[in-house]
């Protein structure tokens, strides 16, 4: 079973108490009035979908409950890095020693 | 495990009586000195009976026998800060599971591996797929508190597990 580090409990847990919720760092429009129809679409529902490290927000419902954000390598499923929720998205070419 | 007969490797299981308990959230537990708030998630503290496990960086549950309920809400009301104290007794019950096999019956549903639990602590995790409260009461005695409504499923669950453990499955 894949297992996850949870940064407020600070353990490796298993994947079941977990919950996945989406893509991380998508800050709400300040104005969302001011956003043209296309601006309104790319937030809700454009994401990055990336081939290599996604930047994504997890829950541990089943434990603490808080959220958190994650880096994850989508081709081999890798958890690099877990980090607490508010903290800035930590830069590529560290986690994984390759320029992008 | 080591060769055991099939009734030594055996779990009982008891529902305990029913207890006090409150979900209290709160964002800064010194502003609640009466309680003895453990800080760190899955940590857990005991005084006079009441037992206080920390479920999240905000949240416990606070457990205490009837006979403390009226100090136990003493406590509560002595905070005076904004905050979230529900009581939720009725909400779960409460199993004892007791004997040498425990690790291996509750690893039938909890993908925990509690066998890395320490004595006295707890945590809130799943039991095939039901939210629970695991706390570890000592080295071969576990609590498991459910939800009432998921309770049958996962004593269901326990009582085939124990049948399988004492035919030495």
């Amino acid at each position: 079973m894949l297992l996850i580090h949870c940064p407020y409990c600070e353990q490796d847990l298993p994947e079941l108490e977990f919950a996945y919720a989406g893509e991380a760092h998508i800050a709400r429009p300040a104005d969302p009035s001011k956003l043209t129809d296309e601006e309104w679409r790319d937030f809700l529902f454009i994401r990055t979908n990336p081939r290599g490290v996604h930047f994504e927000r997890w829950r541990h419902i089943n434990g603490c409950a808080r959220f958190f954000n994650a880096a994850r390598e989508t081709v081999s499923d890798r958890f690099l890095l877990t980090y607490k929720a508010g903290e800035p998205r930590p830069d590529v070419a560290k986690l994984t020693g390759v320029a992008q | 495990m080591n060769a055991m007969s099939p009734l030594a490797a055996g779990v009982t299981i008891t529902e305990l009586a029913p207890t006090v308990r409150i979900a209290l959230r709160l964002a800064d537990i010194s502003t609640a000195p009466g309680l003895a708030l453990p800080v760190k998630v899955g940590e857990r503290s005991a005084e006079g009976g009441r037992t206080v496990l920390c479920l999240g960086p905000d949240e416990w549950l606070i457990e205490a026998p009837e006979a403390g309920r009226d100090a136990l809400f003493a406590a509560l009301g002595a905070i005076s800060v904004p905050h979230s104290a529900v009581e939720v007794s009725d909400r779960e019950i409460t199993l004892e599971l007791e004997g040498p096999a425990v690790l291996t019956l509750l690893a039938s549903g909890c993908p925990r591996d509690l066998a890395r639990m320490p004595t006295g602590s707890g945590a809130r995790t799943v039991f095939d797929s039901a939210q629970v409260v695991v706390t570890r009461e000592a080295e071969d005695r576990f609590h498991l508190t459910i939800w009432r409504s998921f309770a049958p499923h996962v004593r269901a669950i326990l009582d085939l597990a124990t049948r399988e453990l004492a035919a030495g499955l």
